[in-house]
């Protein structure tokens, strides 16, 4: 490959891109360098292949294997787990991971967590990196200033033999956030807003890269709540560029860059920024000011709504959207702060970081939580820091269950599920039919909102409840 | 991977929009090992299907004319939401193997790619003129239909239906379009790169040697 003296501006995407590509095959997919892939239970797929053809993991150092998705979150024993089937699972992994001499995080160790949630905290997750995960939510880390993006289960197979991936150079959209968000309005509400106005495929095929000044007063957990959703709106990145928060976060995390190395690394980050004139597909602009905090109606992330909106009335012809509200029990022009909850689950690789669990605490303090429900930590490093807060306090004090970590009733596979028919407060990513139960209708919102509704027993502007 | 150059067969309409990857295989089932030979009843296993494991009679794929369907044409994002591979080993399963659409998920479609399943972008517009008929747009009535009967032809890049005169074109990447035409084996391809990537990666780690750093 020629060197590229490039006075062309760039975006950061293109700049992170371009210094991955191994071969590039134009027009079509060039052949990209992954630095770091992490993987989960449903890795048995991908293993089976490798083990079918002969194959082996190349760079076991820059694996990373973790179980979150099947694991009891009651328990830290694989036995304790809802069916044999799962406990099966759990072991499997155990038995591949430790055939891939990977680095590996099983269910008892104490760095164990969801995958998205451990990748910032042990600075597996890294500016400039290239980055995959055997999970769609792999945009989070992003939010990093790096290309994250989810793949498939043969993608990861040919990930863990060649460190590479095909894969062709997305176009980006660029959205500017500015003004200062409102009390109650968080990382999710944007994130809600910009799906809710993108649409669930408005930005498919791209990556978006979030910029502005609204975005450097966010903290890092609501950063990688919003790259986390953006695949929400169809775009399989979302991407800011790193800041000295991010930088001050990563030094001295375990497998972040350490002592000397440590001020090359910072120095690299720093020109990790898109170029003045980078071009993009489109560039939007939101003033966060302007948003109330946010919740969903319906079947589809995008549709979401400011609290105290009511349900809307439908276009005649849009059978997705009837049947959105047939399955949420929901008629059009119904409050949504009239909707009346069932159950609360505080979790996800959403929103099940330390300030996630503050912010719901500090709602569900002195009170006392109207429904049954379950707070689940992103990370077993994420419940020891809430338990040193007494967070746990809080919320057993409320009435909720306090669990081990786990992606839990985020996608209910661990056996962590709603009764059908219920209704739920939910601080996760999809509301989709039967994600968290057959039957299960799914309201998304933000951990102070799912706390508000908590308190009440219905869907619930949080700003009521807090003191000037 | 399996090679697709032209296949003809029964389409069937999956009715609408945003039709994520947790209906075409939902989670409880994605434990199962791809040789389970149950695997094509998990396909759209909870609209098929209730909770007594009884077939509902309304939903498409439960239609006698509609059980040998090998096409499958969608609306809009179809395939959006988790990265799971299982929905594409469960349209496989059930005997689809290529999908029309307006649009996919981004992940959805190379999961499809990689299993020689054709995912095919087609305009709206191109997807009724399939159809024959822009009165029978509301999908609910789809259902109804007689089956269609739909030749695609991957390397001329063309679908016809018996409804239509003329062949509809649709576009691919011509890399993927290789790829399936030859059924080649990506990891095999890609280590006929090998030397590239040893290049590459020598000077990449070298430049952060932290990547490959031990840890305890």
């Amino acid at each position: 490959m020629a060197k590229n003296l490039n006075t062309q501006p760039e975006s950061l995407f293109e700049k992170i891109w371009a210094r991955h590509v191994i071969v590039e095959r134009a027009p079509g997919p060039s052949l990209l360098y992954i630095d770091r892939h992490i993987i989960h239970e449903g890795s048995f797929h991908a293993f089976a292949q490798l083990k079918e053809r002969g194959l082996s993991v190349k760079n076991p150092k820059q694996i990373f294997g973790v179980a979150d998705h099947y694991v009891p979150t009651n328990s830290r024993d694989p036995k304790e787990a809802v069916t044999g089937e799962v406990t099966e699972m759990i072991l499997r992994f155990d038995d591949n991971m430790r055939w891939s001499r990977a680095n590996y995080f099983s269910i008892s160790d104490p760095r164990q967590g969801i995958v998205h949630v451990i990748g910032p905290e042990q600075g597996i997750s890294l500016p400039g990196l290239t980055i995959t995960c055997s999970d769609s939510h792999t945009s989070t880390h992003g939010a990093f200033g790096a290309i994250a993006f989810g793949v498939g289960q043969s993608e990861s197979c040919h990930i863990l033999t060649t460190q590479s991936l095909w894969q062709t150079k997305p176009p980006c959209t660029r959205i500017e956030l500015q003004g200062t968000p409102g009390p109650g309005v968080s990382g999710k509400d944007i994130i809600l807003a910009i799906i809710a106005m993108l649409g669930a495929s408005g930005a498919t095929g791209q990556a978006i890269e979030y910029c502005g000044s609204a975005l450097q007063a966010l903290t890092i957990d609501d950063r990688l709540t919003m790259c986390n959703m953006t695949i929400e709106a169809g775009a399989r990145f979302g991407i800011m560029a790193p800041d000295d928060t991010i930088f001050d976060y990563l030094y001295g995390r375990p497998f972040a860059p350490q002592q000397a190395q440590w001020d090359a690394a910072v120095s690299n980050w720093r020109k990790l920024f898109s170029d003045e004139h980078a071009q993009y597909a489109r560039t939007l602009s939101i003033d966060v000011s302007a948003l109330s905090p946010m919740v969903t109606w319906g079947t589809s992330p995008e549709q979401a709504l400011s609290i105290s909106s009511c349900v809307p009335a439908i276009r005649s012809g849009d059978s997705s959207a009837d049947a959105a509200m047939e399955y949420m029990g929901v008629t059009a022009g119904q409050p949504l702060s009239k909707l009346k909850i069932d159950r609360v689950f505080i979790g996800s690789c959403t929103n099940a970081r330390l300030s996630d669990l503050q912010n719901a605490a500090e709602i569900l303090r002195g009170r006392k939580s109207r429904v049954p429900g379950m707070v689940v930590p992103g990370s077993m490093a994420v419940k020891r820091d809430a338990e040193a807060l007494g967070l746990h306090k809080v919320f057993i004090d409320a009435g909720l269950e306090w669990r081990e970590a786990g992606c839990s009733m985020c996608v209910g596979i661990n056996g962590d599920l709603a009764n059908p028919g219920e209704r739920v407060a939910s601080t996760s990513n999809r509301n989709f039919v039967g994600r968290q139960g057959p039957g299960v209708r799914t309201h998304l919102m933000s951990p102070a909102m799912a706390a508000a509704a908590a308190v009440t027993g219905y869907l619930t502007d949080v700003r009521s409840l807090t003191k000037e | 991977m399996r090679a697709f150059t032209q296949m003809q067969g029964v389409a069937v309409t999956i009715a609408g929009k945003n039709v994520d990857t947790d209906q075409i295989i939902p989670a409880r089932y994605l434990k199962r090992s791809r040789t389970d030979p149950q695997y094509a009843d998990y396909l759209f296993h909870d609209l098929r299907f209730n909770d007594r494991d009884e077939a509902n009679p309304a939903f498409v794929l439960n239609q006698s004319a509609f059980r040998g369907a090998s096409i499958l044409i969608a609306d809009e994002n179809f395939g959006c939401g988790s990265s799971r591979e299982a929905a594409v080993y469960a349209l496989e399963a059930f005997g689809i193997r290529a999908v029309i659409a307006p649009s996919f998920g981004d992940i959805f479609f190379n999961n499809c790619l990689k299993n020689g399943l054709l995912p095919i972008r087609l305009q709206q517009v191109d997807i009724d003129l399939l159809l024959g008929s822009e009165t029978v747009r509301a999908s609910d009535t789809l259902d109804s239909l007689s089956p269609l009967h739909i030749k695609i032809d991957l390397e001329t890049c063309t679908i016809q239906s018996d409804l239509i005169h003329t062949a509809i074109r649709f576009s691919i990447d011509p890399f993927w379009q290789e790829c399936l035409i030859k059924g080649l084996d990506e990891i095999d391809l890609t280590l006929s790169y090998q030397s590239s990537i040893d290049t590459f990666e020598t000077e990449h780690l070298a430049n952060s040697p932290w990547l490959t750093h031990a840890h305890k």
